[in-house]
């Protein structure tokens, strides 16, 4: 078979970051090739340099044996490259067939031809069983559908090669299967396929071969046919960054947090939480592994009293609460990292020392009969800045002009140095570099060591693994099952976080 | 952009705020010198007869700050509410609520002195103003309604119920005109210099402001209901119920612009009379953009507001330009100030494309 595309060297740098590295990669003419990969491991910014959002730093990029400049996505469609983003880009109000040639309709037609494009796109429909009315409006169709009008888009734009990142994110698993479906239809046709993703069930059910990134690395290619999920796991992951963790000093206290059959529903009335139950003891970190979007901020926000709960219990310190408030949580001394920490855990425009006493100005010395005590918040954020080793100009700077890995440090300040009995952490690493992610381990790690039971919420297994005492797997939000840490391996939470379950794995739920 | 450039004006580099207002005013007064250009006349003239008007003598001055007081304590109203992240564009109708209140108390003979009497008047246009703000406030805050639309409508009703009450119920008796009896003069403020119309709302104007000053600089309240306006999902993860704060902010506000309707009945107006101020809330966003936020510098933009308005009459009888003139300097200064922040923003940008 031909290659249709062939990656040579790419790098891509954004201002410090590289994102990609030195990747070689080719797909071949009628195969559905899976780019596979951790969030962040540089899946989707190396697509998008082929679909022509980015323009690579260094690197050459051939399409059908000659090389190309894609210099934007009009330029991408005439080679014959089409993406479907994780995001669709459509437009609600406007018919199938309407947002079919958005973008494509050359001025000098002042009448659109609409009636041409419904028929060209009802072709197209009926050629790939997709059922779509290109009368019918985007925003009366279901999720599933509105991918295949992206697909339709793709298709009607002439393109051979055809990028999905992270096509099933959004996807019922029934809508998945008929994705599967779809994309082996489409290669029959002629077409060639990357999937961007991180699922390995999804992996073994489309692709015919496999790329694995990490830390915008290649770390290799496989044929599904000579691979299994176990081998693909720690591929993506990576083995040599496992387990280094240090041994515990204390030993495991009291139940802090109880949880029983924990049932959330969000306001579309879908299930995002499913019966989850787990005790969280003082002196342990317990960690929830899993893939985005199951379930993991809505976890955290009923535990927090952000968002109520339908179904369950939730039990702090022995006392059972019920439809609590954020206020309850913080007199419960509950410390919540949360996922956001640009939307919810800080507000940017204020200062570091402000951002300090977001809600300890209730308290002494920072507030007395109603009025804040500016000189006491002062002094309290200069001791911060000095003890966290927060890198800025005074404590007077607003946090918007603070790095990430500084940003989280002014939260990670403020909710250990109220002393918590539970620290719920979310994602406390994402984005940083491994000089900070390092801080923040250690600190969850010291926080631990101090008796404060930790939940740690991440995506990302090296981190639970790393500083986790007990490791529970959500999965479209319910626990797939609690494992320790000593006696469990990467492939094991691979499978249980690509929701397989085996009869081995139920032996060790509790 | 604009809703950042707004945002932009929360912080404290105070000096660099007054040089935008100050800015924002000389490109207001430039361009709209450009425009009585191309009319004919010379914009230096047209600036000397409205300053002259505005500031040129004792009594000018006088006239200017009484067109000051309304605005400002309306500009604060909006302040008061935007810091919580409440756009109040209901300025107007709670103002014309709050003369309802003082009205129907101040025309009641009481048995009590001048002070008490104005204290309940106030009261009344507090409790009418605060309760009609409720309306959008909660719909805004509990229901998610969008409160630039309810306020807008609401000012509506406000001004027909006024309308519909000199009609019917407090319309004075026996006479054609739609005006409500005269307010007893134990419920007129005083005069601050006798034998001159200025009168005791400068004081409530300028208290007000300082205490509003000092609620968001000093106090945990102020601290909160800013933390809302800046980031209400913040806001509400550190504990606050930002819900409660939103309404009320809200209602605070109408309370003040309440304030303000009862201020101009008692020292202004002596009655209730349809549609006695056109336009007042809208004046009011003004004041409050001009002034950055700041509730001291809502006193220099009423002023400024206050004294284009009084001098624009004598700037007409003189040479000729329209008094609606000065409404164009008045959004020429406001656009300015929203937009320079933004200039840098949009330079980079622009180099980014290229």
């Amino acid at each position: 078979m031909s290659d249709v595309l062939v990656l040579e060297k790419i790098t891509k740098k954004f201002a410090k970051v590289t994102a990609n590295k030195d990747i070689s990669m080719n797909l071949q003419k009628g195969e559905v090739l899976a780019l596979l990969g951790e969030n962040g491991a540089g899946k989707t910014t190396l697509m998008n340099c082929v679909c022509g959002l980015y323009k690579p730093t260094s690197g050459k990029i051939y399409v059908n044996g000659t090389e190309v400049e894609i210099h934007g996505c009009e330029n991408a469609t005439k080679l014959g490259i089409g993406m479907i983003h994780q995001h669709f880009m459509l437009v609600p109000e406007l018919s199938v067939a309407e947002n079919v040639i958005l973008g494509i309709n050359r001025p000098k037609d002042f009448f659109l031809k609409i009636g041409e494009v419904e028929s060209e796109v009802q072709k197209l429909s009926e050629l790939y069983n997709f059922g779509i009315d290109p009368k019918a409006l985007v925003k009366n169709l279901p999720i599933g559908m509105q991918q295949r009008v992206e697909i339709i888009k793709t298709l009607y734009r002439k393109a051979d090669i055809i990028i999905l990142d992270e096509a099933t994110a959004v996807l019922t698993p029934s809508e998945a299967r008929e994705l599967y479906g779809i994309v082996k239809k489409l290669t029959k046709e002629g077409k060639s396929i990357v999937i961007i993703t991180h699922k390995l069930e999804e992996v073994m059910e489309m692709a015919d071969r496999i790329v694995v990134l990490r830390d915008g690395k290649y770390i290799g290619s496989t044929l599904k046919k000579d691979t299994n999920v176990k081998e693909l796991a720690t591929m993506m992951v990576g083995r040599e960054v496992l387990f280094n963790f240090k041994e515990r000093t204390n030993s495991i206290g009291d139940i802090r947090l109880q949880v029983e059959g924990l049932t959330l529903y969000n306001e579309f009335a879908v299930k995002k939480l499913d019966n989850i139950s787990f005790n969280l003891h003082a002196g342990e970190i317990f960690g929830v592994a899993g893939v985005d979007g199951n379930g993991q901020i809505e976890l955290s926000e009923a535990l927090t009293g952000m968002m109520d709960y339908q179904e369950g219990k939730i039990i702090i310190n022995g006392k059972e609460k019920r439809k609590f408030s954020t206020m309850e949580s913080y007199s419960n001394n509950v410390s919540h990292i949360p996922q956001d920490r640009q939307a919810t855990g800080l507000i940017m425009e204020r200062s570091i020392a402000k951002n300090l006493v977001l809600a300890d100005y209730r308290k002494l010395p920072f507030s007395k009969n109603g009025l804040m005590q500016e000189t006491a918040v002062k002094e309290h954020g200069q001791k911060m800045i000095n003890e966290y080793r927060i890198k800025a100009a005074g404590e007077e700077i607003a946090v918007k002009e603070l790095s990430g890995g500084n940003k989280q440090k002014v939260i990670l300040a403020r909710e250990i140095d109220r002393k918590p009995d539970i620290l719920i952490a979310v994602q406390p690493t994402r984005g940083l570099d491994i000089g900070a992610t390092e801080f923040v381990r250690q600190k969850l790690l010291d926080e631990r060591n101090r008796g404060v039971g930790v939940l740690l919420i991440s995506t990302e297994l090296e981190e639970i693994l790393q500083i986790a005492d007990r490791i529970a797997v959500l999965f479209k939000g319910s626990f797939m099952g609690i494992l320790d840490k000593k006696c469990t391996d990467i492939g094991e939470i691979g499978m249980l976080m690509a929701g397989v379950k085996n009869a081995h794995y139920e032996g060790e739920l509790q | 952009m604009i809703k950042a450039n707004i945002m932009g004006l929360f912080g404290k580099d105070y000096s660099r705020k007054l040089m935008l207002s100050i800015l924002g005013i000389l490109l207001g007064l430039f361009f709209g010198g450009v425009i009585i250009f191309l009319q004919g006349v010379n914009p230096l003239y047209a600036y000397y007869y409205l300053i002259n008007g505005a500031v040129g003598s004792s009594q000018a001055i006088i006239s200017s700050i009484l067109k000051t007081i309304p605005l400002g304590i309306v500009g604060l109203a909006v302040i008061f509410a935007y810091k919580a992240g409440i756009f109040n564009i209901g300025g107007e109708g709670q103002f014309y609520l709050g003369s309802i209140g003082a009205t129907i108390v101040g025309t009641i003979p009481l048995p009590i002195s001048q002070v008490a009497h104005v204290i309940l008047c106030l009261l009344a246009a507090i409790i009418f103003g605060g309760f009609f703000a409720a309306i959008p406030g909660y719909l805004k805050a509990y229901r998610g309604f969008n409160e630039i639309i309810t306020t807008m409508l609401l000012n509506y009703i406000a001004i027909l119920f006024t309308s519909y009450l000199l009609q019917g119920p407090l319309r004075e008796p026996g006479t054609y005109y739609n005006r409500s009896s005269s307010l007893q003069p134990t419920a007129l403020l005083s005069p601050i210099i006798t034998g001159t119309r200025l009168h005791f709302g400068l004081i409530i104007f300028l208290v007000l402001a300082i205490i509003i000053y000092f609620v968001f600089k000093k106090s945990t309240l102020g601290f909160r209901l800013e933390n809302v306006g800046m980031n209400k999902r913040a806001a509400f993860y550190a504990g606050e119920n930002t819900k409660r704060l939103m309404l009320l902010a809200m209602c605070v506000s109408g309370a003040i612009a309440g304030i303000a309707g009862a201020v101009e009945i008692m020292g202004v107006n002596g009655a209730l009379v349809e549609n006695f101020v056109v336009g007042i809330g809208y004046d009011g966003i003004a004041v409050a953009l001009l002034a950055s936020l700041n509730p001291l510098g809502a006193i220099l933009s009423a002023f400024f507001f206050g004294a284009l308005r009084n001098g624009a009459n004598s700037m007409q009888i003189s040479i000729g330009i329209s008094s609606a003139f000065v409404y164009i300097i008045q959004a020429l200064a406001v656009f300015f100030v929203v937009l320079i922040p933004g200039v840098p923003r949009f330079i980079r940008k622009y180099k980014g494309v290229k």
